[in-house]
């Protein structure tokens, strides 16, 4: 067996693939600060909120857990036109990318705030802080610091599983990489540089979330 | 006019009725030592004042407010009556004087510069001034309950409740704790602890609270009530501890 590699081949599609690369970068950030956003707040709902919000948040969290990505995301694109809700498939993988994150961080934030002890909550409320000042000043920071981790790794499997996106035709990486194969047939070579951008782009983040993170909690 | 005034309050934990009515005048300047064996309800007595535990029946009004009601204004209440706690709850990702701090700019909109004077003034009186950049976990148990008693004063209380605030500490870390509330006391603040300390209550308390059974089982100056406790609960009770 014997296969030349011909990594020359990829050289035309320069442009393509800084395309899809940004496209991907992107489209992590955005989502990382929406869709942690959503946690938190759906993580504030669900410990300090009133109940039926609590149980409305519990929905989401479980419908979006125990379904596939791709099935959120070809739901919000090939789906929601039919409500008469259409989307480009830009939006479509924006959107569905913040709505998968927003449920997996508000467990982890959730998680976070309930390792919180709870005298300090009765430490803040002593003080006449209403629950929500407790909740901004003293419950969220302590919270984050200690699902920091795991919310870096749900960061990186989404950044990940953000692949799927080019299933809309919405234009990240693996889009660029399905569109240079389809034309210049070198799929070994193709896949294999992507994967490696994958890796690079994951070990990068990895290791900006924890500059990141010793930025915000430098304390102590 | 009493400053804190109960009067016949029951509270119970589903099944469990923990106080069985409950009476109970402080007047301003009152230092009342609140005894008795776990379980006796005096915890939940001290919860019940500033609104941090709601009761069935009975009526507590603290500085003119009545607490408990559904219209009660918590952060008005809260405001003049402080609470320190037995783990101390100082918050970890907070300096000493950003934990005092935090109310003040908070709840009082309060200027940074002048909730830093306020911080310095009260960890002077606790004995701190030199801590005040320090974070929790650079402190002993005595100076982080120190900080947590100058966090209350920090907004001026009227009241200040203290619940078994020295159980949690090394014995060797309990005076310089009973030394501040002790020059509390002598400032004139209203204090209501909740305590193990026998020695401190007779010394200090002007009123002396034994709980029983979630009554007030026996009430009086502490001296004398040390010196011929009438009941035969708190003969033995003191019998135990003393």
């Amino acid at each position: 067996m014997s296969y030349k590699l011909q990594f020359a081949e990829l050289l035309p599609y320069w442009n393509v693939l800084l395309y899809g690369l940004v496209f991907t970068i992107v489209l992590t950030i955005v989502s990382t600060v929406a869709g942690v956003a959503v946690g938190t707040a759906g993580a504030a709902a669900r410990t300090f909120g009133p109940t039926w919000l609590g149980r409305i948040v519990a929905v989401y969290v479980e419908l979006i857990r125990n379904t596939p990505f791709i099935v959120q995301l070809f739901f919000i694109f090939f789906g929601l036109p039919a409500l008469g809700l259409k989307l480009s498939e830009t939006t479509a993988a924006f959107l569905a990318m913040v709505i998968n994150l927003g449920a997996y961080s508000t467990e982890i934030i959730r998680a976070g705030i309930e390792a919180v002890p709870k005298g300090h909550i009765e430490a803040g409320l002593s003080l006449a802080m209403t629950k929500w000042e407790v909740l901004r000043h003293i419950v969220l920071n302590q919270a984050f610091r200690k699902i920091y981790p795991a919310l870096s790794s749900q960061i990186i499997i989404v950044m990940l599983g953000s692949a799927v996106v080019s299933q809309i035709s919405a234009e990240d990486l693996t889009y660029a990489a399905n569109y240079i194969a389809s034309r210049n047939f070198r799929n070994f070579e193709v896949y294999l540089f992507v994967a490696l951008a994958y890796l690079v782009l994951a070990m990068l983040t990895r290791s900006a979330l924890r500059a990141l993170g010793r930025v915000i909690f430098k304390a102590r | 006019m009493s400053l804190v005034s109960i009067r016949d309050v029951r509270k119970s934990f589903g099944q469990n009725e923990v106080l069985k009515g409950v009476s109970l005048d402080i007047a301003k300047g009152d230092v009342v030592a609140i005894i008795g064996r776990s379980g006796s309800g005096k915890s939940t007595l001290l919860r019940c004042i500033n609104g941090l535990e709601t009761y069935q029946s009975g009526s507590i009004v603290a500085d003119g407010i009545e607490v408990g009601g559904a219209t009660t204004n918590l952060r008005e209440l809260r405001r003049h009556v402080g609470m320190v706690f037995q783990q101390f709850n100082l918050f970890p990702h907070l300096t000493a004087a950003e934990n005092v701090m935090l109310a003040p700019t908070v709840v009082n909109k309060v200027s940074k510069a002048e909730a830093r004077a306020i911080a310095a003034e009260v960890l002077a009186k606790v004995g701190l001034s030199e801590k005040m950049d320090a974070y929790p976990s650079e402190l002993s148990g005595g100076q982080q309950q120190r900080v947590a008693i100058a966090r209350s004063l920090a907004m001026r209380p009227k009241v200040l409740l203290c619940d078994e605030i020295t159980s949690a500490l090394d014995p060797e870390l309990v005076n310089e704790v009973l030394r501040v509330v002790e020059q509390l006391a002598r400032e004139g603040m209203t204090l209501i602890l909740v305590t193990h300390e026998m020695r401190f209550a007779r010394d200090v308390g002007t009123k002396l609270v034994f709980m029983h059974h979630g009554k007030v089982h026996e009430e009086g100056v502490p001296k004398e009530v040390f010196a011929a406790p009438r009941t035969p609960e708190l003969q033995q009770f003191v019998g135990q501890v003393g």
